[in-house]
C-alpha cells in the first residue's frame, strides 16, 4: 500500500500539486486521472522520486520516504517496477536484454536462472520470438509490454504505468489493461495507473483518484464514477457526445 | 551567474560520477563498448586527417622557412615538433570534441528526452555513473592512444609527401625527423591530451545529460558540446603551455 499526504509541488512559483492526499491499495488497479496539465504525470514521478516534493509525506508500506538514507531509498527503488508513456526501452538494447538489464544489475542469478526469468516475464506479457529485436524494430503495442516484462522483472512490490494506454489503438489498449490488471492480482502488487482513456477507467479503475488543476476532485470506483454529482469530474469523463449519450441512457435506465 | 550555476551543476554531476559502480561487471562491459565506439572508431579519420596534415605542413614549411641559410633537414624537424606540440595534441582533440562531444552529447540527451535515464533512476542504477564514467575512462585512456597514432601518421605523411613533391629526399628529411628531439615534448602532449580527454567527455556529457525538451533541444545541446568543449580545449591549452613550459 502506498500512502501519501498533503503533497504539494510547485515550478517557478506555479503551483503545480496542491495539498494531496490519498491511498493506494494493494492488489488493485489505482488510477489517477485528469485532463492533460493536471498535474498527473507530476504526482506519478513524486510518488517514485524522480521529482523532489516541496511538502507532504510519501509511505511506502508505512515507509516514510523522508526519513530513508540514500542506501534505503536505492533499495526501495529496486521494488519499483514502472511504465513509461513511451515504454522508454534502451535503444542500444535488444528486447532480451532490455528485460535482463535489472536482473544483471541487482541480482547475483546465475545465467541459467536469468534466462529462466527472462523466458517467464516474457511469455507473461505474451511476446515471444522477438528477443533479438531492437525497440526500433517492434511495433508501441510490443513496446509496451516488454517495457511492463522489464518492469516485473525483479518481482517488484509496486508498479507505476505512466499512460501506458497512449499512442494504441483500442484493442491494444484493452490488452495492455487486461495484462495490467491480470499482474497486479497475481503479483499482488500496488499498481498506480496514471491515464486519461476512459476505456481504462471503466475496465480496471479498482479506485480511481481524479485530479484537476492539481487538486484532488474526487475519488471513487468505476461504478461510483457514474453515478457522481461532481462537475468536474462528470465534464471530463463525460466529455463525448457518445459518453454523454451513455450515461443519459444509464440513467434513464437506473431511474425506470 | 549563469557560468556558476553551469559549472556548480557540472562538478555535482561529477561527484554523481566518480561514485562506486553498482555491478563492476557491467561498467566493464559498458567501458569495452565505448572504447571501441569512441576510440576505435576514430582511428581511421584520425590516420586520415594526420597525413594530409603531415604532408601539408611539409609543404608550408619547405614554401615559408627554408632559404639557402637554413639546412633542409629542419623541414622533418618542424613537421616532427608541430606536430607533437600542437597538431596530434590540440588540433586533434578539437576534431575528437566534433566527433566524439557531439556523440556523446546526443546520446545522453536522446536518452534523457525519452525518459531512458529516467527509467534507469527509477531501477535504482546511478544513470550518471553508468552512462558517462565508462565514457570517460574510454575517451581519456585512448586519447594518447590517438595522438601516438597521429604523430606517426603526420610524419609519414611528410615522408611521402616532400619526396613526392621534389622538396627534400627522404634521406634529408629523416635527417630532420631525428634531430634535436626532446622528449618533453612528448610527455607534454600526453599529458594535455589527457586533459583533453576529460573535457571531451564531460563536457558533451554534462550537457546532455541536464537537456530539456525534444529532439530540438538534444540537436542544440549538441552544438553547444562541440563549441563549449572547443572553447575549453583552447583555454587549457594556453594554461598547460604556461604551466609546463615555464
Amino acid at each position: 500500500m502506498i500512502e501519501i499526504r498533503n503533497i504539494c509541488k510547485s515550478f517557478e512559483g506555479r503551483e503545480v500539486l496542491k495539498d494531496i492526499s490519498t491511498m493506494f491499495e494493494k492488489g488493485k488497479t489505482n488510477l489517477i486521472i485528469g485532463q492533460s496539465g493536471s498535474g498527473k504525470t507530476v504526482l506519478l514521478k513524486s510518488i517514485v522520486g524522480l521529482i523532489q516534493i516541496e511538502h507532504g509525506e510519501i509511505l511506502f508500506d508505512g515507509r516514510d520516504t523522508r526519513l530513508m538514507n540514500f542506501k534505503e531509498q536505492k533499495l526501495l527503488r529496486q521494488e519499483i517496477g514502472m511504465v513509461f508513456q513511451n515504454g522508454a526501452l534502451f535503444d542500444s538494447l535488444s528486447v532480451e536484454k532490455n528485460v535482463r538489464f535489472p536482473m544483471d544489475m541487482f541480482t547475483t542469478m546465475t545465467m541459467k536462472e536469468k534466462t529462466s526469468r527472462l523466458n517467464f516475464c516474457l511469455e507473461r506479457v505474451n511476446i515471444l520470438n522477438s528477443n533479438r529485436l531492437y525497440p526500433a524494430e517492434i511495433s508501441g503495442g510490443m513496446r509496451k509490454r516488454v517495457a511492463i516484462a522489464r518492469a516485473i522483472a525483479l518481482n517488484p512490490k509496486y508498479l507505476f504505468c505512466d499512460e501506458p494506454n497512449s499512442g494504441l489503438d483500442p484493442v491494444t489498449s484493452i490488452l495492455i489493461d487486461a495484462l495490467i490488471k491480470e499482474i497486479t492480482a497475481e503479483f499482488d502488487i500496488t499498481t498506480v495507473i496514471n491515464t486519461h482513456d476512459m476505456n481504462s477507467v471503466m475496465e480496471i479503475g479498482d479506485r480511481i483518484l481524479f485530479i484537476s488543476e492539481g487538486q484532488k476532485c474526487w475519488e471513487g470506483n468505476n461504478t461510483q464514477i457514474f453515478n457522481t454529482r461532481n462537475k468536474k469530474l462528470n465534464a471530463f469523463v463525460f466529455a463525448s457526445p457518445f459518453s454523454k449519450r451513455f450515461k443519459e441512457i444509464r440513467q434513464m435506465e437506473d431511474d425506470e | 551567474m549563469g557560468v556558476i550555476y553551469h559549472i556548480g551543476q557540472y562538478f555535482l554531476l561529477m561527484s554523481r560520477v566518480f561514485k562506486k559502480p553498482e555491478k563492476k561487471s557491467m561498467y566493464l562491459h559498458q567501458l569495452v563498448l565505448e572504447i571501441e565506439k569512441l576510440g576505435i572508431n576514430s582511428v581511421g579519420i584520425v590516420a586520415i586527417i594526420s597525413v594530409f596534415m603531415g604532408g601539408i605542413i611539409t609543404l608550408q614549411l619547405t614554401y615559408n622557412m627554408v632559404n639557402p641559410l637554413m639546412p633542409t633537414y629542419i623541414i622533418g624537424l618542424g613537421n616532427r615538433d608541430t606536430l607533437i606540440l600542437e597538431f596530434s595534441s590540440t588540433v586533434l582533440s578539437l576534431m575528437l570534441a566534433g566527433k566524439v562531444g557531439s556523440n556523446i552529447a546526443s546520446e545522453i540527451g536522446s536518452m534523457r528526452v525519452t525518459e531512458q535515464i529516467d527509467s534507469m533512476e527509477i531501477m535504482g542504477v546511478n544513470s550518471a555513473s553508468y552512462l558517462i564514467l565508462p565514457k570517460i575512462i574510454a575517451v581519456v585512456f585512448m586519447s594518447p592512444l590517438l595522438f601516438i597514432i597521429s604523430v606517426t601518421c603526420g610524419i609519414f605523411g611528410g615522408l611521402i609527401t616532400g619526396p613526392l613533391s621534389g622538396v627534400v629526399t627522404v634521406a634529408t628529411y629523416t635527417t630532420g625527423i631525428t634531430t634535436m628531439f626532446v622528449p618533453f615534448y612528448v610527455y607534454f602532449s600526453i599529458i594535455k591530451t589527457l586533459v583533453f580527454g576529460f573535457l571531451i567527455a564531460t563536457i558533451p556529457a554534462y550537457l546532455g545529460f541536464y537537456v530539456q525538451g525534444g529532439a530540438l533541444e538534444v540537436g542544440r545541446a549538441s552544438t553547444k558540446a562541440v563549441v563549449n568543449t572547443s572553447i575549453l580545449i583552447l583555454f587549457f591549452d594556453l594554461i598547460l603551455t604556461q604551466l609546463l613550459f615555464k
